[in-house]
């Protein structure tokens, strides 16, 4: 396996005022290429900040981010602007979608920042929506969707530049137990794929479907633990009770 | 493609806001259809006076004589200050370049034919006037050389003289009666109406100029002389030759100034175009105004637009979107807003043209230059008021952004 993120003493310090608030303190972590992870930990504790500098949106005050061997920490905005567009999806807990923007047009989105043609764009797209099983919804508006069909889309969004990680911040934080588990076995599908996955989240059952768990507390990682045999979403699913209203359509 | 892909963004973006869109619009719509409208009265009024000169006859040439302040100074037994018969008859011999000259006698008078009277103003020319003038009779003759030559009481009225004291019979071979003397009517002028200066151009009587020099005023000068260059290019060298030859009658020394003035068409029809030209640039300065409050309508709403697309903004910014195509996006959005306006502004700023020149029967005239100018200003308002917003919408942090709520 070949690496893909090394972090290296990451620290990030915000100043409000007077105040310094060091919301990460010296993070050490590397990620491999193909990894399904997940990281917990309470409000506050550093893992969204450290999100947002995986996810090239914010830099590190100090320490070093190698993402595949480029060093993050040093680059402007345009190239990060880059890098988030080719290398980096983001699935978030409010799934973000264009609001009255076709699911299509919502994931043709990224396509517009880089040179994709207009037919690859499209056919990249449909290949994508059909990968999150939505190919029938490619011109609902997002109002049209359910919450857990809104997220797929925004999963299909998120896939369609063929990026070398899908960062979700609580994918699943504005789902119910079912489509939760329905969003989990599409990341475990695209993750069989080779695609390297790193996931936010609170809750324990969410975590249990990653392949290793990180748990953040004040700003330090606490525990990093490779999960032995992690849950897997299409079993979850059945052992569930039958669906008893309509999804809407 | 990229471009068109980004006008394509914007213009879904305008329509997600239709009634807000088009009332920003009506700022510009208004303001460039103010312009248009304007300048196309402007220049309406412009052309007007240029055809009104134009119509005083072609490649005309006045001669003026000097001021009487300058005649005072220099003034003493025989010395020549005005202009005379003779001055008018050298011109004809020793000028190539004019081809018609004929001098002006002017006096007013009380005319009368019957029980009706009229004030009017009688003026003497030779017989090239109709032609210095292209200015013909309508019914009747025009007098001839032989009039001139003798003196005879001869006279062509004008439209306004007829209308006056022959109200309701045919007035040529009737008698009239100017400064008592009988006068008999050979023709009548076709009317002319209204000058560039507001003066009825039809309420005078022509009469030959010997006979209003000896008859009428009993003077032996003439008022100013009037003439025709050969051709419109020669007018400069026509004026100049008369000027070589007047000063050489009136003996004045080398560097001595003239005792008569030359003007020539092209300096009265530049006078009053500039003073139609003011008007113009003061009636578009004023319509601007609007235009530039427009603008500031779509600055107002483009900054509305951004903070309320915070999200979408972030949004664009975490799937790659760069400062520049942030940028671009609001700034294509704010352009199409105005140059739509403006076109909806031309259209109407040519409508209600139309309308105020039926109605006013006020000459209107669009010029397609004005078109483009207002049509590139509103694009321009557009980048120049649109720039702000989108320059602040293109440093958002894509984190706070995408945490807007």
């Amino acid at each position: 396996m070949d690496k893909l993120i090394t972090i290296d003493h990451l620290t990030k310090i915000y100043t409000l005022g007077d105040f310094e608030i060091h919301a990460l303190k010296g993070i050490n972590l590397s990620i491999q290429r193909g990894e399904f992870l997940a990281i917990m930990g309470p409000s506050g504790s550093g893992k969204s900040t450290l999100m947002n500098i995986l996810g090239c949106l914010d830099r590190p005050t100090k320490g070093s981010y190698l993402l595949e061997g480029e060093d993050i920490s040093t680059l402007d905005r345009n190239s990060l602007a880059r890098i988030r567009n080719r290398r980096i999806g983001f699935v978030f807990q409010t799934f973000n979608l264009l609001s009255r923007t076709t699911a299509l047009e919502n994931v043709e989105l990224p396509m517009l920042y880089n040179s994709t043609t207009t037919k690859n764009r499209v056919e990249k797209s449909l290949r994508a929506l059909s990968m999150v099983g939505l190919e029938g919804r490619k011109n609902h508006y997002p109002n049209q969707l359910s919450g857990g069909q809104q997220q797929r889309v925004a999963i299909a969004r998120s896939l369609v530049n063929d990026p070398s990680i899908i960062l979700a911040d609580e994918p699943t934080g504005n789902l119910d137990t079912r489509t939760s588990i329905e969003v989990m076995e599409i990341f475990q599908n695209l993750n069989e794929r080779g695609i390297t996955i790193i996931l936010i989240t609170h809750e324990k059952d969410i975590a249990a479907f990653a392949k290793r768990n990180i748990t953040f507390r004040d700003g330090r990682i606490v525990k990093d633990e490779i999960v032995d045999s992690p849950q897997i979403a299409k079993d979850a699913l059945l052992s569930l009770p039958p669906v008893e209203d309509e999804e809407i359509v | 493609m990229r471009y068109l892909q980004i006008i394509k963004i914007a213009y879904r973006a305008l329509k997600r806001n239709k009634m807000r869109s088009s009332l920003t619009m009506l700022g510009i719509i208004i303001g460039v259809g103010a312009v248009i409208a304007m300048v196309g009265i402007g220049q309406g009024a412009k052309k007007m006076v240029d055809d009104q000169i134009a119509s005083l006859g072609d490649n005309l040439l006045t001669i003026f004589p000097g001021s009487h302040t300058a005649g005072g100074v220099h003034g003493g037994a025989g010395t020549v200050t005005r202009l005379t018969d003779d001055d008018a008859k050298a011109i004809t011999q020793s000028c190539p370049a004019v081809s018609r000259i004929s001098p002006v006698v002017r006096t007013n008078a009380q005319v009368v034919a019957g029980n009706l009277n009229w004030g009017t103003s009688i003026e003497g020319y030779s017989t090239d006037f109709v032609y210095i003038r292209s200015w013909n009779v309508s019914s009747g003759t025009f007098f001839t050389e032989q009039d001139v030559r003798g003196g005879t009481k001869v006279c062509v009225l004008g439209k306004t003289v007829v209308d006056n004291i022959f109200p309701d019979q045919d007035p040529v071979g009737q008698i009239i009666r100017i400064k008592k003397l009988p006068f008999r009517v050979i023709g009548v002028m076709s009317s002319k109406g209204q000058n560039a200066f507001g003066r009825d151009q039809d309420d005078i009587i022509l009469v030959p100029y010997t006979t209003a020099q000896k008859k009428l005023m009993g003077v032996t000068f003439v008022n100013s002389i009037i003439a025709s260059a050969k051709d419109r290019t020669e007018i400069d060298l026509a004026s100049d030759q008369i000027t070589q030859l007047l000063r050489q009658r009136h003996k004045i020394p080398a560097g001595e100034a003239d005792d008569f003035t030359v003007r020539s068409q092209l300096d009265i029809a530049s006078v009053a175009g500039s003073t139609s030209s003011v008007m113009t640039i003061l009636l578009a300065a004023i319509a601007s105004v609007s235009l530039i409050v427009g603008g500031i309508g779509i600055m107002n709403i483009m900054l509305v637009s951004v903070t309320e697309r915070t999200r979408e903004i972030g949004i664009r910014m975490a799937v790659g979107a760069k400062g520049n195509d942030i940028l671009t996006q609001f700034l294509v959005e704010s352009i199409v807003l105005s140059l739509f306006g403006g076109i909806i502004g031309i259209l109407l700023g040519v409508i209600s043209s139309k309308i105020i020149s039926g109605v006013l029967n006020w000459p209107i005239y669009i010029s397609p230059p004005a078109v483009a100018l207002a049509f590139f200003f509103s694009g321009f308002v557009g980048i120049f008021f649109g720039f702000y917003p989108a320059r602040k919408a293109s440093l958002l942090d894509p984190i706070e952004a995408l945490r807007y709520e």
